[in-house]
């Protein structure tokens, strides 16, 4: 940044020395090092950011031990009567657990299949020149910019005729229609960077394309494949149009919609609402925190090297 | 049989042989490859293509909920809706209400897709170089300023909600330092300003997180030869750093415009069945279709084709003009 005025040569033992080892008596600035002006406007800067990122979360935590649901208008009140009650409420008088088990055989179901059809067509285009390419990647392409609205009517008229409305396959089915050429996308991005060394040897060792890719790639691919899942797991957890509209029964409501229907024109119930939100988003942020540092990776790979 | 394997550049071409024995050849030197992306087609065409052609058919025709087939009890009655050709699309784009249903949602559509991808992008690519400096706390900060993506968007709405209700904590802050407070979620112009503001929130991590990993990719030593030559700070980031994301770049911008021309979730659960005003086309359309009485198929599924249409054309515009600069290494 602008505040890097000067600069020592850039010796590897120096470079690897703690930012802040004891300084010399003339202060001399290693590499990325800033001066205490500059460092202090940098922590100030990304302090407020994380406030600001972390605000909604903290506040929806503090709103859900309030016992009323109009305490969000009032939060003062709520420090001195703060109880778990609501979440007790939620756990034992609503669908709480129902739809905790739709979620997660949607969620489930996705990714299974998602990621399943989505491996050996990942393989094929990262490898292979086939007449046909072009216009398959470009569908591909295309369907991650597909507005839900395109697929969302007939997808509802063909489905009320087969009967899968209001069906946990009906939803998988639905919701595969975007997850399946994202994972796709995404692994073609991990392939590529799976030398092609490796196939080259494996085909000379007298494996088939088949044999190669099942013995030598796929192994290799687990972290690529492991990536996948997990962005089609949040994804399907998430979704909220699809599940919105083709869950009718509130036993197989999604956390999505399930959350919706503590708000309602009339009474709307944001004690309740704020703690089953927690109680959604603990496992899940926990959950991402694992699995960020990979998701990234594979998401910028497969988004810049693919 | 040829090697499995082909080197995406080997592609010398000799003399075409005659069709039938094309098809043959094609088949015998790329079966595999077919037997390798049929289930992502055969997935494709079933779940994609067909509904897609049915959804087009839907558009020329007056379906609704009150003459489509349905099922009530056990009596099962059969679609009474009629072919009525290009009607909803001259309804839509130039019929009566045309500005009031279609126009002043696809200005404001544009309006929102720009304003996000553009704070989007400069929120990110802000933390993402104060990021990627050495300091302290920076695993911290990282971890922090991803939250917002790491929590369903579904549930950070609702915190939104709560927070900009009349007397949620952003008025009361507001009133407290004596500035006005607007009613956020009931003004159009501030609906509209939620909406983005919301999305901002939500959209920022994404960006961040991908141009910190574009930044941490840019060679160190570019920079160092750079501060011999005695480049500022300024030149660095303009000749260095920009160049260097480019393809970081040009593919999150790429996704952030289809991401927020397409976002559903934040606009449907900040506003609910209220706020007309703030719906973008997507959002719209879902309420044509599902959101009102009787529902109004035909028109929902006109919207879908017609945002499609838009959206084909933006992305193969955009993505032609990527290949042309060989910025994006898709």
């Amino acid at each position: 940044m602008s505040t890097t005025t000067s600069v020592t040569a850039p010796v590897p033992a120096q470079r690897s020395a703690a930012p802040d080892a004891p300084a010399a008596p003339r202060k001399v600035r290693r590499r990325g090092e800033q001066s205490p002006a500059g460092r202090a406007v940098t922590h100030g800067i990304l302090g407020v950011a994380s406030l600001i990122a972390l605000f909604p979360i903290v506040w929806l935590v503090y709103l859900s031990v309030g016992p009323d649901k109009d305490d969000y208008l009032h939060p003062g009140g709520i420090a001195s009567k703060a109880t778990l009650d609501n979440y007790a409420y939620v756990l034992q008088h609503t669908g709480f657990f129902d739809w905790m088990t739709s979620t997660l055989i949607v969620s489930l179901g996705t990714t299974l299949v998602g990621v399943m059809f989505a491996a050996t067509t990942g393989y094929a285009v990262s490898r292979m020149r086939f007449p046909g390419y072009k216009p398959l990647m470009w569908v591909l392409l295309l369907t991650q910019a597909f507005p839900i609205a395109v697929l969302i009517v007939p997808m509802y008229e063909i489905f009320s005729e087969l009967g899968l409305v209001d069906t946990y396959q009906g939803l998988v089915l639905v919701n595969c229609t975007t997850i399946v050429p994202y994972c796709t996308w995404l692994m073609k991005g991990y392939f590529d960077t799976v030398p092609m060394e490796i196939d080259e040897a494996g085909r000379i060792d007298g494996l088939s394309p088949f044999g190669t890719f099942y013995r030598l790639i796929l192994p290799l691919a687990k972290p690529g494949i492991a990536v996948a899942a997990f962005y089609s797991f949040i994804t399907a957890f998430a979704e909220v149009a699809f599940a919105s509209t083709f869950m009718l029964d509130d036993s197989k409501y999604t956390f999505a919609v399930g959350l919706q229907s503590f708000i309602s024109e009339h009474d709307a119930q944001w004690n309740l609402m704020a703690a089953t939100a927690v109680l959604i988003a603990i496992p899940v942020t926990a959950f991402f925190y694992l699995v960020q540092k990979h998701l990234v990776t594979g998401l910028t790979a497969g988004g810049t090297k693919g | 049989m040829t090697l499995a394997v082909d080197r995406p550049a080997a592609t010398s071409r000799e003399p075409r042989p005659g069709p039938i024995r094309r098809l043959k050849d094609s088949y015998r030197k790329y079966w595999y490859a077919y037997a390798m992306i049929a289930p992502v087609v055969v997935v494709l065409g079933v779940l994609v293509g067909y509904p897609l052609v049915r959804g087009f058919y839907l558009t020329l025709t007056d379906a609704n909920s009150l003459n489509s087939a349905r099922t009530i009890g056990v009596n099962h009655i059969d679609a009474t809706y009629q072919f009525v050709g290009l009607d909803n699309y001259a309804d839509i784009l130039w019929g009566p209400a045309s500005y009031d249903r279609f126009w002043s949602h696809f200005i404001w559509t544009v309006v929102w897709t720009a304003a996000c991808v553009v704070l989007h992008y400069s929120i990110g690519l802000g933390l993402a170089l104060l990021l990627n400096q050495k300091m302290r706390g920076r695993t911290f900060y990282r971890l922090m300023l991803i939250l917002p993506w790491a929590v369903p968007t579904f549930v950070t709405v609702f915190a939104w909600r709560i927070m900009l209700a009349d007397s949620g904590i952003i008025n009361s802050a507001l009133g407290s330092l004596h500035l006005p407070q607007p009613s956020w979620l009931e003004d159009p112009t501030f609906q509209r300003l939620a909406a983005i503001l919301v999305n901002t929130w939500c959209g920022v991590p994404f960006m961040m997180i991908s141009l910190l990993g574009g930044l941490q990719s840019i060679d160190a030593s570019l920079y160092e030869a750079a501060e011999m030559d005695g480049a500022t700070a300024w030149q660095r980031f303009r000749h260095i750093t920009l160049p260097g994301l480019r393809s970081v770049s040009s593919t999150v911008v790429l996704l952030g415009v289809i991401w927020t021309f397409n976002q559903f979730a934040i606009i449907f659960l900040l506003f609910g069945n209220t706020a007309p005003d703030a719906q973008i086309l997507v959002t719209w359309a879902y309420r044509l279709g599902f959101g009102q009485q009787p529902r109004d198929f035909a028109q929902s599924a006109s919207y879908g084709v017609l945002l499609l249409a838009i959206l084909t054309v933006f992305t193969s515009f955009y993505y032609r003009w990527l290949k042309r600069n060989e910025q994006l290494a898709v």
